[in-house]
C-alpha cells in the first residue's frame, strides 16, 4: 500500500474534458496544463461549473469524455497515485464539532497517512492560519470564518501536490486572505501547483486562467 | 494499512465523544427485550421457548436504528468527500466505518445478550451458544447493513428506505442465529447453525466493501 508515497511534482494535463450534469452540458472540450510551480484561476458566471470541474479533477465525478493525465500517465491507471497528489477545499468545511482544533487536524493528518505529528509542527501549522490559541477549543465553538481557517490547515499540514480551491476565501477576514496567499505562495515555491475557483479578494502572483461560460440544455448542444 | 486504522480510530472517538448512538442501541435493546416478560407474562416455559427469537429480533432492530449515522453524518459536513480522496480505497473505507460501527453497537450486544437471556429464563445450556452465535452474526448484521446505509447516504429521511433494503438480507442472520440457540436449548448439535453464520459472515465480508463502495461512489457525484 506504501507505493507512491511522496508526491510527485509533475505538470497535470486535462484533454478534452466534458461535463454532463442532468441533462446539463455543463462544459464541453475543455483542455489546460498545470505545470509545477504554476497556478490557474478558473472564471465564470455562477452555474459554469467551477464546481463541477474541481470536483471532477478531484475525481468525485468521472467526465462524460476526456482524460485527464500526470505526466503522460493516465489518472484512472493509478487512482491512489492521484489521491496522494490532489487536496481539495470544497464547500464544506469538514470539521467535527465535538473534536478539538487540534484533534481534528491530527486526525485528517492520520487518514492522509502523515506520521505522527508532534505537538510543535501541530502549533507551527496552525500558526499559518493564527489559529494556535484556539488549540484547544472545541470546533463547535468555531466561528464560520474559523472553521473554514482550520480547513485550509488541513493543506500547510499535508500539502500534496495540486491543490483544488473551490471559493477558498468565503467568510475569510482580510487578514485570513493574506494569510491563505502566503500559504499558497510558499506552497507554489516548493513546486506545488492550485487550480483555484473564485471570484474575488484572492491576490495570486502570475497565473493562468481557464474561462467557464453557463452551462447549456444538452438538446440544444446536439442541435 | 496506516490510514485504515487511522480512520477507526477517529470513528471511534467520535462515537465516544457522540456517546449518543452506542447508548441509544443499548437501550433500545435492553428496553425491548425487557418488556416482553411483561406483555406475554411471567410463565418461564414460555418466555425460555421465545427467549433467543426476541433478543436476536431486539438485535435486529437495534442495529437497524444506529444504521443511518454510518455514512451520513460525514456526508453532511463535506468530510466523506475528503476521506474518499485519502489515499485509502472508498473498498477500505467503508469496511473502516463498518468495523467502528459494528465495535460502538454489535459488540454492545454482544454483551449484553446473557444478561437479558438470563431475564428471558433462556434454558442454561444455551448462554455460551447464544453468545457466540451474537459474536458471528452481528457483524454481518453491520456488514449488510453499510450497503443499505452507503445506498441512501444523499437522502434527507432514508430510515425507512435501510429498513426495507437491509431486512431481507438480515433475515437469513435471524433465522440461523435463532436456530443455533434452539438446537443448544433442545440439546442438540449447534454446530451447522454457527457454520452457516459464519459462512454468512464471510460473504457479507466480501461483498459488504465492494457494494458500498460502488454505492458510495454514486452518491458522491
Amino acid at each position: 500500500m506504501n507505493t507512491s508515497q511522496t508526491p510527485k511534482h509533475d505538470a497535470f494535463v486535462a484533454d478534452r474534458l466534458t461535463c454532463i450534469r442532468g441533462q446539463r452540458l455543463v462544459f464541453t472540450d475543455l483542455s489546460f496544463t498545470i505545470a509545477p510551480g504554476c497556478a490557474t484561476v478558473l472564471r465564470g458566471p455562477n452555474g459554469s461549473g467551477k464546481s463541477s470541474l474541481l470536483r471532477l479533477v478531484a475525481g468525485l465525478l468521472k467526465p462524460a469524455t476526456g482524460r485527464m493525465t500526470w505526466a503522460g500517465a493516465d489518472v484512472a491507471a493509478d487512482r491512489e497515485f492521484h489521491r496522494r497528489q490532489v487536496r481539495y477545499v470544497g464547500h464544506q468545511d469538514a470539521v467535527k464539532p465535538t473534536l478539538t482544533v487540534d484533534e481534528n487536524l491530527r486526525h485528517w493528518a492520520a487518514i492522509y497517512g502523515e506520521s505522527r505529528p508532534t505537538k510543535a509542527a501541530v502549533r507551527d501549522a496552525l500558526s499559518t492560519q493564527d489559529l494556535t490559541g484556539l488549540a484547544d477549543l472545541p470546533a463547535r465553538l468555531l466561528s464560520a470564518g474559523q472553521r473554514r481557517r482550520l480547513n485550509l490547515v488541513r493543506l500547510v499540514f499535508s500539502p500534496g501536490h495540486l491543490w483544488l480551491l473551490d471559493e477558498p476565501t468565503v467568510s475569510l477576514d482580510a487578514e485570513s486572505v493574506t494569510r491563505l496567499e502566503t500559504s499558497l505562495r510558499e506552497h507554489l515555491d516548493r513546486k506545488g501547483s492550485a487550480l483555484i475557483a473564485t471570484h474575488v479578494g484572492l491576490t495570486i502572483g502570475p497565473h493562468d486562467t481557464v474561462e467557464l461560460s453557463p452551462a447549456r440544455q444538452l438538446d440544444e448542444y446536439d442541435a | 494499512m496506516r490510514e485504515f486504522w487511522a480512520l477507526v480510530r477517529r470513528d471511534l472517538v467520535l462515537a465516544r465523544r457522540q456517546g449518543s448512538a452506542a447508548t441509544s442501541v443499548a437501550v433500545f435493546f435492553i428496553l425491548t427485550v425487557t418488556l416482553f416478560p411483561l406483555g406475554v407474562g411471567p410463565e418461564s416455559a414460555l418466555l425460555g421457548r421465545i427467549a433467543s427469537g426476541v433478543i436476536w429480533v431486539a438485535a435486529l432492530l437495534a442495529t437497524m436504528l444506529s444504521l443511518d449515522r454510518l455514512y451520513q453524518g460525514d456526508y453532511e459536513d463535506g468530510s466523506l468527500d475528503l476521506i474518499a480522496l485519502s489515499p485509502l480505497p472508498l473498498e477500505l473505507v467503508s469496511l473502516a466505518k463498518t468495523l467502528a460501527h459494528w465495535l460502538t453497537t454489535g459488540l454492545l450486544l454482544v454483551l449484553l445478550s446473557p444478561l437479558l437471556g438470563v431475564l428471558m429464563q433462556l434454558e442454561g445450556s444455551a448462554y455460551l451458544t447464544l453468545v457466540a452465535a451474537m459474536a458471528l452474526g452481528t457483524p454481518s448484521l453491520s456488514l449488510f447493513g453499510s450497503i443499505g446505509a452507503a445506498l441512501t447516504v444523499g437522502m434527507k429521511r432514508g430510515g425507512v428506505l435501510v429498513s426495507l433494503l437491509v431486512i431481507p438480507l438480515f433475515i437469513p442472520v435471524l433465522i440461523f442465529g435463532v436456530g443455533a440457540v434452539g438446537a443448544a436449548a433442545d440439546g442438540l448439535s449447534q454446530r451447522p447453525h454457527l457454520l452457516i453464520l459464519g459462512a454468512i459472515f464471510m460473504f457479507s465480508l466480501v461483498l459488504s466493501p465492494v457494494a458500498s463502495a460502488a454505492a458510495l461512489r454514486l452518491n458522491l457525484e
